[in-house]
């Protein structure tokens, strides 16, 4: 659904993305992980984007939309949970929502929406500033869902919760990929990634230096994790 | 009850004159709120508007298409004005480089106008049926006044609505929060730029054809007005809609009964008042502090 190859990404004189490659087959969800600064965020937003690539391809469904601007690629169906959540914080919880649904949601309407996500359902006039951190999470999955994406970023969406609200949120995940909806999740929680994941990357310093199935990387995670991982 | 019906022509006169002064400080608020920009060419605006509406009444006869065309042709020149010069600074980030480019564009017009209209004050009628005055309490005051309460009174309900119930203004609010995050849920963040810069515009227009009856349409209108609406955005918090209502009326009330009783020092009177506001609320009265 999403293959990305060769991704050089720079920040001023910065080569944050030095070739990245990765690929999410329909209805599967890759987990990216990685320590801090090694360019997770950097790779989410360049593929939406924000962050243009200097070079690669990031083709969706058999169109490359590296270079796009990211409403354009929002519009061909990638949706974006980005880090900090980045709710509208005086616009109400429907409001949020509606910012995205640019046409009417076919699979995921907002009735749908709100029955997966039964608190936002309570708190629907409430602004987004009101709302708690995992509320708002929740919020800004819901808010990328309403677009019915072809393929969901989520850009550390534990970051900030508490155990047992992530638990939740794996809860949510994977409720998601059994529908069918295609994921690429950046995480430093290895617990929810471990909980969802089809696929795990691991990125050093711009580069994915591994990747395995979820059953490989369990296997071999003793070693991984303290060659890559670990400080 | 002589002091009653001075006080009360004395009242809408200010609403009246704020108004006038609403029209253009919505524009300049709303501009700012989504684009971080402090348009100082709003005035000029302004003026223009004034300008057109004076050459709409002078070839038709009516009042009413000037306040048609000027807003259409002001408008448009906003939109340009954005296409071509301001959406090449967004990247680069430098609010530096708004102040320049609308700054420049302030000069250019007022003396654009110098050459298309020369340097005397055009006078406009107003409409016949606005002529004269009605007696409120034994005391005259000007029809053409009731309208511009009216008036503002109306665009102010529409443009809050507007913003409230429609998707557009829903984008707008959204945008003047997070622009990045509302691109990257599908929506161009460019064309709303541009549309709500060319709103602006248009708005201020308006405001210049109200006043050209008033104060004729002359070459420093925009200088006086651009610093009240200054204040009304900042009194009010930049960015707030609602708050430049509530700062055009503060304004025009300081304005109105502190040249009567103040006459010397009405303009120290709405500084003052300005200092005040941002002492106890340094974002304004409904801005957030940034």
């Amino acid at each position: 659904m999403l293959n990305v190859s060769g991704l050089h990404t720079f920040y001023g004189p910065g080569h944050i993305l030095q070739g990245v490659d990765l690929e999410i087959k329909q209805g599967q969800v890759a987990a990216v992980l990685g320590r801090n600064g090694v360019g997770k965020t950097t790779t989410v937003r360049s593929i939406m984007g924000i962050a243009p690539p200097k070079e690669g391809r990031v083709v969706l469904g058999g169109t490359d939309i590296a270079g796009w601007p990211s409403h354009k690629i929002a519009r061909a169906g990638v949706a974006y949970v980005p880090e900090g959540r980045m709710i509208f914080p005086d616009l109400t919880v429907v409001e949020n929502i509606e910012v995205a649904q640019r046409v009417r949601a076919q699979k995921w309407t907002i009735e749908r929406l709100f029955e997966l996500f039964p608190a936002l359902a309570e708190r629907r006039t409430n602004k987004g500033s009101q709302l708690s951190g995992g509320e708002q999470q929740m919020l800004a999955v819901a808010r990328a869902l309403v677009t019915d994406p072809k393929v969901m970023l989520l850009d550390e969406p534990s970051q900030g919760l508490a155990p047992l609200v992530v638990r939740e949120l794996a809860n949510v995940i994977t409720r998601l990929r059994d529908e069918g909806v295609t994921m690429l999740l950046v995480e430093q929680n290895l617990k929810l990634a471990e909980a969802v994941a089809d696929t795990v990357y691991i990125m050093v310093k711009g580069r994915m230096v591994y990747d395995a199935s979820l059953e490989r990387f369990i296997e071999e995670q003793d070693k991984v994790k303290s060659k890559y991982l670990t400080l | 009850m002589d002091f009653v019906g001075f006080l009360l022509t004395q009242c809408l006169n200010a609403f009246s004159q704020a108004a006038v002064l609403f029209f253009i400080a919505c524009g300049l608020t709303l501009i700012f709120g989504i684009m971080r920009i402090i348009n100082f060419a709003h005035g000029s605006l302004f003026m223009l508007g004034a300008y057109v509406g004076y050459s709409t009444v002078a070839a038709t006869g009516s009042f009413w298409l000037a306040l048609i065309v000027a807003p259409i042709v002001v408008g448009a020149v906003g939109i340009a004005f954005e296409k071509v010069f301001l959406s090449r600074l967004y990247a680069r980030g430098d609010g530096g480089a708004y102040l320049m480019v609308t700054f420049g564009l302030a000069v250019i017009m007022g003396e654009m106008i110098r050459v298309i209209w020369g340097p005397h004050p055009h006078g406009v009628a107003t409409p016949d049926i606005l002529r004269g005055v009605v007696f409120l309490l034994d005391q005259p005051f000007p029809k053409y006044r009731l309208f511009l309460i009216a008036l503002g009174v109306i665009a102010a309900i529409s443009v809050w609505q507007f913003l409230e119930r429609t998707r557009a203004g829903l984008l707008i609010r959204a945008v003047s929060q997070n622009a990045e995050m509302v691109q990257a849920l599908g929506t161009d963040v460019q064309l709303v730029r541009t549309c709500v810069f060319g709103f602006g515009c248009a708005m201020a227009a308006l405001g210049g054809v109200l006043a050209a009856p008033m104060v004729t349409a002359f070459l420093g209108m925009s200088a006086s007005v651009i610093i009240d609406a200054f204040v009304i955005v900042i009194i009010g918090g930049m960015g707030s809609f609602l708050g430049s209502i509530i700062g055009s009326v503060l304004v025009a009330y300081v304005q109105v009964f502190g040249a009567y009783y103040f006459p010397n020092m009405a303009l120290a009177i709405m500084y003052l008042l300005m200092l005040v506001i941002l002492v106890v609320r340094p974002g304004g009265l409904l801005g957030k502090e940034e």
